[in-house]
């Protein structure tokens, strides 16, 4: 029987040497005349141990890691075929305490099937929650997606069943699902990994998403700094396509349904979905007021879902397992699971799909190891480059939308970067506000000016410029840039910025250095 | 990409890459992200025909151009090295291996070699943050890197 060996081609595990991994194997199969075929999956998500090459056997799945391509000899030699053993061995991937402690709900098949085979997806539950969907009433769809407690997972929070019952019920001759997938955030990398690991769920729950509303067209915004997710979605659209997944009959249903990828052009701002909407019609990626609202008046002035990727990648579960199975993980509003990734400074980096509620300690210490210096955690800055630091004191705070909030914080797209004691945080102040420069769209004051004040302000601090007067203006600019912007980007630059100060107040009191005169 | 391309040409290719695409909804981005890749950059000739072509002021496109980071306006050096920036990278030591790179190249971000090799682009966050820190060569990924890795990175583009 033809072993099947897995070598993902998740960008992580190709940036970490996958492809050379996987072009030694091929030689070495070929040369040794073994029967074997060298299945491209996605990431398991351990991607410390990544490439993490996997054999199929009686026994199940058993992995080795990190693979490096000198090792292929080594690892035929020692019996890879069969499971046999190896430095490398870590045994059976289900029993690696890191993939065993978690729930997989979105990411259920990422990194087990091949992505692009449509039958290995429809073996793997694939395709049950489109099948149910179909047979329901729009407002069945949308009353399911409400009930399982779903709210957005870009960093908003909104519930997503109210987006979709909004969309249905305003008349348009044509509606759109848009599905945003800019992951720009620093420290996130879950939507790439779902589209080039299992990219047939996030058509599938687009395509339920526009029998539930009445949307014809979906499009996919993929940021242009991801090729392999965007080259994955074209292919596995067009295998949907063919199999009348997509198209004038979603299978074979009185539902019209076809999806477009569109790439972004490096403009972080087009996150924010009104701006990603302006790109999409092929403007300047400007903020729009609101209202309208996009369910309103969204892409082209038509009714618009505009879901992130993860949010609309869950829905397949909920319409196949029922709204209560999802429901029932998480904790107080926010239900169900979600895909933490965890990165930066840490030993065991990656993603980590988990219910609702664990603590940040629990996340940073006990799944992530601690730093990967070896050193001890000085702060973690969770929801990306607008989220905000949190010391060690805080690591009793769940994992939730509500607690995060109340602790001046956001969960946004879930993903944790952890920095040892080596960090300046007077620094990554500096840095949230250079980005917010750097990126701003330019239409709101407080957001286009405000963060090259506050780049020249935390420059004064650094230089022990009259450093009191100094941090109460910098407190009062991310006041005004709080309260004042139009968007998020503007909006939440003050997280990272005032949760520095406040929680590391001696990196913004250093003494002053000592200059050379002019 | 052909970078020795006459005015004409240029205006005989944007007019084809524009007919083909026009009938996209919303075809601006898609047609300037094919005029990058056809030659390099987006070329000022290309902007009347694109504004002609799609009922728009050029006004219109050229401050469609000028606000995404991807579109240059001259033709990068004959590798593209892109250095995260942001903050996983960070706190794994991006800002010193950049500051190497920077030093092995004799070059700044957004500047190019003088012999037209390479070409350094900041970029804010590649979404390896779990294999920070992260690079993008020519639209390949590397992780992990350090010292070493760097210089052969630094040594295939100058090769």
């Amino acid at each position: 029987m033809t072993v099947r060996i897995f070598v993902p081609r998740d960008a992580a595990a190709l940036a970490l040497g996958a492809k050379r991994v996987a072009k030694a194997l091929a030689a070495e199969i070929e040369a040794r005349g073994i029967d074997a075929r060298i299945v491209r999956n996605g990431s398991r998500g351990l991607h410390w141990l990544e490439p993490m090459v996997e054999v199929e056997t009686a026994q199940g799945r058993i992995a080795y890691g990190p693979v490096k391509a000198s090792d292929v000899a080594s690892l035929l030699d020692a019996g890879l075929t069969t499971g046999g053993n190896h430095a490398l061995y870590l045994g059976k991937t289900e029993e690696l305490p890191f993939l065993k402690s978690q729930t997989r709900l979105t990411f259920a098949r990422c990194g087990i099937v091949d992505p692009l085979s449509l039958s290995d997806y429809r073996a793997h539950d694939g395709l049950k929650g489109l099948e149910r969907a179909v047979t329901l009433a729009p407002a069945d769809i949308v009353a399911h997606v409400t009930e399982s407690g779903l709210r957005g997972r870009g960093g908003a929070g909104f519930p997503t069943g109210i987006k979709w019952k909004t969309v249905l019920d305003t008349p348009g001759a044509r509606k759109y699902i848009v599905c945003n997938a800019d992951e720009g955030d620093s420290g996130t990398f879950a939507d790439r990994m779902i589209m080039e690991g299992d990219p047939f769920v996030l058509i599938e729950g687009m395509a339920i998403a526009g029998v539930a509303t009445g949307a014809t067209k979906g499009f996919v915004y993929i940021r242009s700094e991801y090729p392999h997710a965007i080259a994955t979605m074209t292919e596995a659209v067009e295998i949907a396509h063919k199999a009348g997944v997509l198209g004038t009959s979603v299978l074979g249903s009185a539902h019209a349904f076809d999806i477009e990828i569109r790439t972004g052009a490096g403009a972080y701002v087009c996150g924010e979905e009104t701006a990603l909407l302006n790109s999409l019609e092929g403007k300047r990626g400007i903020v729009r007021a609101k209202p309208p609202l996009p369910a309103h008046k969204g892409l082209f002035d038509c009714p618009t879902v505009i879901n992130n990727v993860i949010s609309l990648a869950s829905v397949p579960i909920i319409m196949d397992k029922g709204p209560a199975y999802y429901k029932d993980f998480g904790m107080g509003r926010s239900r169900g699971t979600i895909p933490i990734q965890i990165a930066g400074n840490v030993r065991h980096r990656g993603l980590y799909e988990a219910a609702f509620g664990l603590t940040l300690g629990e996340i940073v210490d006990d799944i992530g190891g601690g730093t990967a210096s070896g050193r001890p955690v000085k702060a973690v800055q969770v929801g990306g480059p607008l989220g905000a630091y949190f010391p060690r004191a805080l690591f009793d705070t769940p994992f939730d939308y509500e607690a995060f909030a109340a602790k001046d914080g956001l969960i946004g797209h879930a993903g944790i970067v952890v920095f040892d004691d080596t960090a300046d945080m007077l620094k990554q102040a500096r840095f949230a506000m250079e980005f917010c420069a750097i990126e701003s769209c330019g239409k709101c004051t407080p957001c286009r000016i405000g963060s090259t004040r506050g780049v020249e302000v935390a420059d004064k601090i650094a230089q022990g410029i009259e450093p009191e007067k100094n941090r109460e203006l910098l407190a009062d600019l991310c006041n005004t840039m709080k309260f004042g912007s139009l968007c998020a980007l503007g909006g939440f630059t003050p997280y990272p910025v005032t949760s520095a100060m406040t929680h590391f107040p001696d990196d913004f009191s250093r003494a002053p250095l000592v200059e050379a005169a002019e | 990409m052909n970078l020795h391309v006459s005015s004409r040409d240029i205006g005989e290719r944007t007019l084809d890459i524009v007919s083909g695409m026009k009938s996209l909804e919303g075809p601006l981005l898609p047609i300037l992200h094919e005029i990058q890749a056809e030659f390099g950059y987006v070329p000022q000739e290309c902007l009347p025909i694109i504004a002609r072509e799609l009922n728009l002021s050029r006004a219109e496109v050229h401050g469609v151009v000028t606000f995404y980071h991807d579109y240059r306006d001259h033709p990068a050096g004959r590798h593209v090295l892109k250095l995260c920036r942001a903050e996983a990278c960070q706190s794994m030591g991006g800002d010193q291996l950049a500051e190497r790179v920077k030093a092995l190249l004799g070059i700044d971000f957004h500047q190019t070699t003088l012999d037209g090799a390479v070409t350094l682009e900041p970029v804010y966050c590649l979404g390896l943050c779990s294999a920070a820190p992260a690079a993008m060569l020519d639209g390949e990924v590397h992780g992990r890197l350090d010292a070493d890795t760097v210089n052969d990175l630094v040594a295939e583009v100058r090769a």
